[in-house]
This record gives structure tokens, sequence and C-alpha cells, in this order.
């Protein structure tokens, strides 16, 4: 058992999970669904720069064995970019809730109760 | 850098004429006519270079890696049409600021005419293929912007938009057919491409092309059967007639036919396809116009006509029919706008272009009708002017021109054409001018002024001096055009009135009487072409159109049916095939790199997030559990970013996480908790498999990823250039605010766009059906008695001197240490929005010192000016600088330029996530409709006892 594994066996699951949730009826579950997409890309972006342990990027003089700092950057900012996209979408869901009584995907009223 | 000057100056004029459209019609003409004039002068100063067999060429580099660049060069072809250019330009320009009404915005319409006009230029001296195209395009366009000039017109809109859609659909076609052809020849430059003729006929892509380009051709010149858009082009006022439908768009066609002659010309296919269009064109074009009321609309469809006999001609494909092309070029191009310049007088000076309602007018108006007397006789090939040499020379190459076999098609067709031509041209001069005078005029016809016969006055001297000395004042500029479109010697011509009794003469002696004999019986003629089934094009257009319109819909209602569900299955599934069909041709193996072990602390940690994944999914319908569950998610994601060497991504992922649940707390607060199931278990089921596959597609490129070892990665700069370079050991943070300096530049503006857009969307949403919902909204949750409790109160204000001394830490030192603007920018928030939620939204935001929109924008704002101080110290954007300064008792420490930038990062993250947040917890106060307290806390120990209330 490697490290690599339990990584990529993580990006799998967050990926499928992702995948299941994002096809949902209802917002909410969409939006986590956005959610767990985003941590299973950072996740392989970040892996992309293969994985060390206690190695952080901070430069010292003499220093070779480090880990790769461009992913890292990378992440970093898709990190914070992810989080004004879950936020932008979920007001959004909220918004078309507010504004049509359902959160259906599509706007679909709910059968059983009708339009609220 | 002549040829680029060349090219630009029409452009400048018409932001000249656009810059002067409000000193009235006098300025705009004079800047107009000054920058035409100016263009033409430099014209004419290359000209003598030009004739003496020099090729002016300039030549700048714009995308040389893609064969584009803005090369020009100017032989004697491009000179003749560019001279036709300017010169019917200027005259166009007189006419048309005598022609326009007073009402008729002038500066508009100079503005659009210099626009094509340099749009033409840029054709005829184009050298780049892809240069060309662009011009071409640019033709279309700004013949749209004129032939809807007057707006108010439902014919001019409806001309524009299908000359719009005709000329611009054949320009795609054009493109298609360049590229092929620079494919071949390997390289879009013309002159590489007419030097490499065998290689293009030999190829396997010359017959595609060929019918590609011809579409272009065709479409622009109005050839069968693509003619119609022509006539309904009239629509625009008849200065634009004159210049673009007579003497230069429509003949760009017939351009890029003679310019790639020598390229193309010479093969049975072109003889086909090119001569016979050619030859059916003319004998159409002549047939419609003898019947034609309308002025402008005779005209047209005689433009139609000559333009299929310039066609024809460039069809033969032998060297004399070319130079009888490029003489009738000229030839044409004089005597057609003064005609259509003629037209335009007779509808500004009588009122109507109706030939049934005219008649008579040359005793009202003798220096007109001298002129349309003389141009008219021109056009129907009368002797002695200049438009009967080039006819006489036209049917005499047509004469022995044998199409598939027969001997005698050409001719006798060549012959009939001829004769329409000679009917319409004397009708237009016969029921125009002569005949009883009429009183019935819609205004007292009288001539016009000198503004708008003049112009049409000078193309008439033209006539008359090149019917009467063709060799002298034509001859030397057809010799070296028709040189430069055949690209050789061409063969040895006589522009003369007097061939002998030739073949040309009899039939040209036919059809002078045949067509007199014509006009004489028109009422007759008239009667029978009524019985005629002729397909009404306009309509056929339009339908069509509608047609096309329609499928698109329907295709496009059917793939995109507006479902999220459906449209993000079949995204994924595509996805996923693509990455299958991609590993199954491509290969896959898995490498070799070997693996670091995994600590028992490590599968603890994959475990819980196995389950907390699967407690998500599991508690999909119980809101507050699943958001709960994600929230491990996040924290094991930060744990892992720890324990594998990005602390900087690990304190940015902690504290986002803070953040986002916080917002989805606040967001779930106002959405259904429970909502019932409404997916079904297959739709489940197919829903869970494209999962699945997705994400072992997902988890098999990381994997593949993994076990090998990286190639070369570019980050060995970044890690060896940050401390010298960037002055910061945090590799990370350089590369943010140095190294990638602008990719975070733009990502905190996407940031500070994706809370403004929250803002909007919240701001609206207590109006309306949105406002009457949150209105009726009630709590569906139990709410806790204590709204602020004391406790919690008192700990967040003691907290939040001590969370901004560490979020100012941690933005010190990120330049070298983990940290920066991003992390700190998000605990400074955590920090604020720890107040609002144990004081309440109220409480806490009249306490607000800063308006949060101002904030991302100082942010976005510090972060440019950073930027662009280094272009002051003459280095490019964004490039930072540090040094070392010592204080007393600090000691020695570092700043660097990028610290600034910082800042900027960090104001934007703070300004975004609290506008956001703020602005939703505003929201759900509104809804909550608690009364309204002014207090922090439940219970205050230092509230008055009578103050409580």
């Amino acid at each position: 058992m490697t490290l690599e594994m339990l990584v990529a066996s993580a990006i799998g699951l967050l990926t499928a999970a992702g995948i299941y949730l994002c096809l949902r009826g209802r917002t909410f579950p969409v939006v986590l669904g956005l959610a767990m997409l985003s941590y299973a890309i950072n996740v392989f972006l970040f892996s992309m720069g293969r994985l060390i342990v206690d190695r952080p990027p901070i430069y010292q003089k003499g220093v070779d064995a480090y880990t790769d700092p461009l992913p890292q950057a990378l992440v970093l900012t898709a990190i914070v970019i992810s989080f004004g996209m879950t936020a932008l979408v979920v007001v959004l869901a909220l918004r078309t809730y507010l504004e049509t009584g359902t959160d259906h995907v599509d706007g679909t009223p709910d059968e059983r109760d009708g339009p609220a | 850098m002549t040829l680029a000057i060349l090219a630009a100056i029409p452009f400048l004029g018409a932001l000249l004429v656009a810059a002067t459209a409000r000193l009235g019609r006098h300025a705009n003409m004079i800047a107009a006519a000054g920058s035409t004039s100016a263009a033409l002068a430099l014209l004419l100063s290359m000209a003598p270079r030009v004739l003496a067999g020099e090729v002016i060429t300039t030549r700048i580099a714009w995308i040389p890696t893609l064969g584009l660049d803005v090369n020009f060069f100017l032989d004697p072809l491009g000179l003749m049409f560019a001279g036709l250019i300017l010169g019917i330009g200027l005259l166009i320009i007189i006419y048309a600021r005598f022609y326009l009404a007073a009402a008729d915005p002038m500066g508009r319409f100079l503005a659009f005419l210099l626009l094509f006009q340099g749009a033409m230029l840029g054709i005829v001296i184009s050298d780049n293929v892809l240069l060309l195209l662009v011009f071409w395009e640019l033709t279309s366009l700004s013949s749209f912007l004129l032939i809807g000039f007057w707006r108010a017109l439902p014919e001019g809109r409806q001309g524009a938009r299908m000359a719009l859609a005709v000329t611009g659909g054949g320009g795609l076609a054009l493109i298609a057919g360049l590229l092929m052809l620079g494919s071949i020849a390997g390289s879009y430059d013309l002159s590489d491409i007419l030097r490499a003729s065998a290689e293009i006929k030999a190829s396997p892509l010359y017959l595609p092309a060929l019918v590609l380009i011809l579409v272009g051709c065709f479409t622009k010149s109005a050839q069968f059967p693509f003619h119609f858009w022509l006539p309904h082009a009239m629509a625009a006022p008849t200065p634009v007639s004159a210049y673009l439908h007579s003497a230069t768009m429509v003949k760009a066609g017939v351009f890029l036919l003679a310019r790639l002659w020598p390229a193309l010309a010479g093969t049975d296919a072109w003889f086909y396809l090119v001569a016979t269009t050619g030859l059916v064109t003319m004998l159409l074009g002549a047939a419609f116009a003898l019947f034609k009321n309308d002025l402008k609309a005779l005209l047209a469809y005689s433009t139609v006509s000559h333009l299929g006999l310039l066609t024809m001609l460039f069809g033969f494909g032998t060297p004399m029919a070319a130079v009888v092309g490029v003489f009738h070029i000229i030839n044409h191009a004089t005597f057609k706008a003064a005609l259509f310049m003629n037209a335009g007088i007779v509808d500004h000076e009588v009122g109507s272009r109706d030939i049934r309602r005219l008649g008579g007018l040359l005793t009202f108006m003798p220096i007109a009708g001298t002129l349309a007397i003389v141009a008219g006789a021109s056009m129907a090939g009368l002797p002695p002017l200049n438009g009967f040499l080039s006819k006489e020379m036209m049917l005499e190459e047509a004469a022995h021109t044998v199409w598939g076999g027969l001997s005698w098609l050409v001719p006798v067709v060549a012959t009939i054409a001829a004769t329409l031509s000679v009917a319409y041209s004397l009708r237009y001069i016969a029921h125009v001018y002569f005949g009883p005078r009429r009183d019935d005029y819609p205004r007292r016809p009288h001539d016009a002024p000198v503004g708008l016969w003049g112009p049409s006055a000078v193309l008439v001297m033209l006539v008359v001096a090149i019917g009467l000395f063709p060799a002298a004042i034509a001859g030397p500029l057809v010799q070296s055009v028709s040189g430069a479109v055949i690209g050789d010697e061409p063969p040895r011509f006589a522009l003369k009135m007097w061939h002998g009794f030739t073949p040309a003469l009899v039939m040209s002696i036919v059809a002078v009487a045949a067509g007199a004999l014509i006009l004489w019986r028109h009422a007759a003629a008239e009667r029978l072409w009524a019985r005629l089934p002729v397909p009404e094009a306009k309509r056929l257009f339009e339908s069509g159109i509608e047609t096309l319109g329609q499928a698109a819909n329907q295709v496009t209602r059917r793939i995109h049916n507006g479902s999220l569900q459906r449209s993000l299955a079949v995204l994924f599934t595509a996805a996923v095939l693509l990455g299958i069909e991609g590993a199954a041709t491509g290969g896959f193996s898995f490498g070799a790199r070997p693996g670091i072990p995994a600590s028992p602390v490590a599968i603890v940690a994959w475990l819980a997030l196995l389950g907390a994944i699967l407690a998500v999914i599991s508690a999909q319908r119980h809101r507050y559990l699943a958001l709960i569950f994600i929230s491990v998610i996040g924290l094991i994601v930060s744990l892992g970013f720890v324990y594998l060497s990005a602390p900087d991504l690990a304190l940015t992922q902690i504290s986002v996480e803070v953040v986002t649940i916080l917002l989805l707390l606040l967001a779930l607060n106002l959405l259904p908790k429970e909502p019932p199931r409404i997916s079904s278990t297959p739709h489940r089921v197919r829903d869970g498999v494209i999962g699945a596959l997705g994400g072992t597609a997902a988890a098999f490129a990381a994997w593949a990823v993994m076990t090998r070892d990286p190639n070369d990665p570019i980050s060995r700069y970044h890690w060896e250039n940050s401390y010298e370079g960037g002055g910061g050991t945090n590799v990370v943070n350089v590369i943010l605010v140095d190294f990638r300096g602008f990719d975070t530049f733009g990502e905190i503006i996407v940031l500070g766009i994706a809370a403004l857009g929250i803002f909007a969307l919240l701001e609206t949403a207590t109006k309306g059906v949105s406002g009457r919902r949150l209105a009726n909204w009630t709590p569906d949750l139990i709410r806790s008695p204590e709204r602020h409790p004391m406790m919690l109160v008192v700990a967040t204000r003691l907290l939040l001197p001590l969370a901004i001394v560490a979020g100012v830490y941690i933005f010190l030192r990120g330049h070298n240490m983990p940290g920066g603007g991003f992390i700190a920018g998000l605990i400074f928030s955590v920090a604020f929005l720890m107040q609002y939620m144990a004081s309440g939204f109220e409480w806490a935001d009249r306490r607000r010192r800063f308006d949060h929109h101002a904030l991302i924008g100082w942010g976005v704002i510090a972060a440019a000016t950073t930027g662009t101080a280094a272009i002051f110290f003459g280095a490019p954007f964004l490039t930072s600088t540090f040094d070392y300064f010592h204080l007393p008792v600090i000691g020695e420490f570092e700043l660097a330029s990028a610290i600034a930038f910082d800042v900027g990062v960090a104001l934007t993250v703070v300004g975004a996530v609290m506008l956001a947040l703020a602005q939703l917890s505003n929201v759900a106060q509104r809804a909550e409709k608690l009364e309204r307290t002014k207090y922090p806390m439940d219970v205050d120990p230092s509230r008055h006892p009578e103050t409580a209330a």
C-alpha cells in the first residue's frame, strides 16, 4: 500500500461522488457535487507534482530535493476560485428557489405538492 | 512602407470624417475628398514606376508562424483597380454631397463609404491571401452598412441582409478555397501562389479549391445563380449603387479571377465553370434588364450582364480574352458609374425612377440628357465610344470559342446578349429622355446643379476620349495590366475602331439592328415576357432562409432541451468515452516509479475520507448532515496537504473550508431541508455508472502520472530563481506574486466579479416574486432561545485583535514562509465573520468602517498599480523588485515590491468573501423577521435595567 495508491483512489472516489451528485435533480446536491469535484481536481492537479513528504517548497541554499512548487501555486489560486464559484452557484440556486418556488435544477415544480 | 500608408489612408479618413461629423456636410465632404485625394496622389506618384514594370512591395511581419503577414504589392493590375477605386471614389464623394438630403447623416455616410474604400483598396493591393480575405469580409460588412443606410426603409434592411448573407456566405467558401490554394503552394503569399501554377493544377485539391474560390468570386460579382442580391441592393442611396454596385465591389470577384488567372486558368474545369457561368449570366442579366421599369433595377441587371461578360472573357482562358477583359473593366466602370449617377439625378430632380412615368426629359434637362445619351450609347456598344471597342473585341473572342464541340453556341448566345444589351441601353435613352413631354411628373424637372452632373461628366469625357483615341489613352495601361494578369508578355493587340470586315462586325450590326427592332416592339415583347414563368428570387431566398432557421431551431431544441441533468450526463459520458478512446488508441501503461509506503495514519485518514464520501451521498436528503460530512472531507484534504509538503495549500484549504461551510449554512437556512426524492432508481443507477466510470478514469490518470518520474519540470527554473530573482524563499508565494503574477491578477479580478455577481443576485432578491416568497417564509427549524450568547460574543471580541495580528503575521511572512495575501485575506474575513455570527448582522454591520465593494476595487487597483509601476522603470508589467533595509531595534529586513501586490490580493479576498457572506446573511436576516434589537448580546450585564426591553 503506497501513498500514491491512496491519493489516486481518493481522487477517483471524490470524482465519482462528485459526478453522481452533479447529476441529481435538486440544486443543493449539485452544489455539493461541484465542491466534491473541486476537491478532486485540486488534489489531481497537486499530485501532478508527485508526492513528497516533509520537503515543503521553502528555498534553502544547497537543498535540491524539494516538492514541485508550481502545481501548488496553481492549486492555491484554484482553491480560492472554487470558493468563488461555489458561492456564486449556491446563491444562484437560492435565488432560483426564491424565484420559482422549487429547488429542481430545471425549475420543474414538484408534482406532489404543486408549485409553491 | 508606402503601400501600408496607402492602405491606411481611407481608414484614417473614415475616422477623420466621423470626428468631423458635427461640423456639417461641407466639412465632411472636404475631409472625405481630402483623404481620397491624398491616397490618389500617393498612388499616382507610384504609377510611373509600376507601369515601367517595377512591382512595389511592403512587407510587415504580423503572425509569421500562421503565414499571416501584412504584405502588400502594387503591380499594374492592382494599380488599375486602385485607380478606379480612388478616382471614382472621389467623384462619388462629391456627388453624394449634393445627392443626400440635408436630413441624412452625411458624416456617417461618408465614414462608411471610406471604410468600404479602404477595404476595397486592401483587396487589390494585398500580397497575402489571408490578409486579402480580411479585407474581402470587410467589404461585405461595409457594404451591408451602406445598403442599409436608410434604416427606416424595409427594402434597405432586407437588401442589406440579403447582400450580406450571399456575399458573406461566398466569403466563407472563398476562405476555404484560398486556404487550400495556400497549402498546395506552401505559402499564403500571392506572388508565391502565382509562381506555383503547375503544382496547383496538378494537385488533387485543384478542383475543390477552384470550385470554392469561384463560389466566392461569383457571389461577390453577382453571377448566376447568385445574381439576385444585386438588384435588391439597389435600395441603397444611389451614390452607393454607383460606387459599390457598378464600379468597385462587384468587380472584386472579377478582380480575383484576374488575379488568380495565372494560377488557375487554362484548364477544362476553369473554362466550363467560369466561361459558362459568365455566358449564362450575361444572357439572363440582359434579358431581365430589358423588362425592368425601375431605372436602377435596369442598370443593376445590366451590371449583372456585364459582369457575366467579364467573367466569360476571363473564363475563356486565352491571353487575348484576358486583354479584352481588362479593357472592358475600364470601359464598364466609366459608362456604368456615369449612368447610375444619371439615374440618381433623374430620381432627384423628377422624383421618380419608374421608366413608365418618365419620358421627354431631354428638353427639361439637356445636360443630364446629353450625358445619358453618350454613356447609354457606349453601354449599347455604339461607335465611336469605348463600349463599342471592347464589345467588338469580346464578340471577336466569342466568335472563335468552341464550347463542348459546338462552334456556334458561344457566338450565337453572345450576339443575343448583345442584342438585348442594345435594346435596354436604347430604352434607357429613349423612354427617359425622348418621347412626348408629359405634364404629370412628380416634380417639375429641371437640370441638376453642377455638383450632381459634374462627376458623371468627367466619366463621360473619358468614355468619349477612350472611344476616339483608345491606343493613346488606354493602350499602355491595358498593355501592362494584361501582362500582370497573364503573368507573361501579352499577345499583340490593337485598340482601334476599324478592324475590317470581321465576324465581330457582322454580329455587332445584327445586334444593333435587332436591338432597335425589339425596342420598337417593346410593348409586345413585354407581354411575351410576362407570360414566362420567372421565379422570384427574393421570395425563394426569404423562404429558404426561413426554412434553414426553423431547421436550426429544431436541431437546437432537440439537442439542448434546457435540462441541466441531461446536458451534464452527456458531457460526463462524452468525457469518459473520449478518455477511453484515447487510452485504447494511444496505449496505456503504468510507470515503475517507486512509491512512498503509506503510514497507518494515512490509511486511517483515507478510510475516514471514504466514510465521509459515502455519508454525504447517503445523507443527501438530510442536508445539514451532508454539510457536516462534506466539511470532514475538506478537513482531510487539508491534512493531506500538510502531510504532503504543501503548507500553503493546507492553510488556504482550511480557511476556505470555514467560509464555504458558513456560506452553505446560511444558504441552506432558506432552502428546503429535506425535500422528497425525485430520481427514479434506474436513473440513479445510470448516474452511478457514469460516476464510477469517471472516477475510475480520474484515478487511473492520476496513478499513471504518479508512477512515472517527472521529466524536466519547468518548476526547476522557479526553484532556482525564487530567492535570487524574486527575493523570497517561499517559492509558492513568489510564483503567485511574481513569476505568475498576471495569473493571480486575473484571478483576483474573477473573484471580485463573482462576489459582485452574488451581490447583484441577492440585492434584487427582496423584490418581486422572490421578495414575496421571502416575506411569506417562516423558519422551518427549531430556533435556539439564545440568539447571541454572551460567552460567544465576548470570546469573539477578544479573539478579533488576536486573529488580526495572526493574519498580519501570516501576511508579512508570506514571501519567505507559508502564508501570503490569499491566506491572510481569508483569515481576516473569518475574524470579521465571527463578529457577524456572534453579535448579529445589524450590530456588526453598523460598526463596519469599510465598504466591501470599495475593498474589491482598491485591491485590484493596488495590484494593478504595483504591476504598472514596473513599466515606468522600464521593466515588463508586474516585474517585482526587492531590497534589504536596516532599522534600529528591528534589524535588517527585506522589502519586496511584490508585497504591495499581495496587499491587493488580500484586500480583494476580504472584500469578495465579506460581500458575499454579509449580503447573504442580510437576506436571511430579513426573512427571519425577528424583532430588531440594538444590543449585541441577549444578556448583557453592563446594560442598565431600565433600558432593557
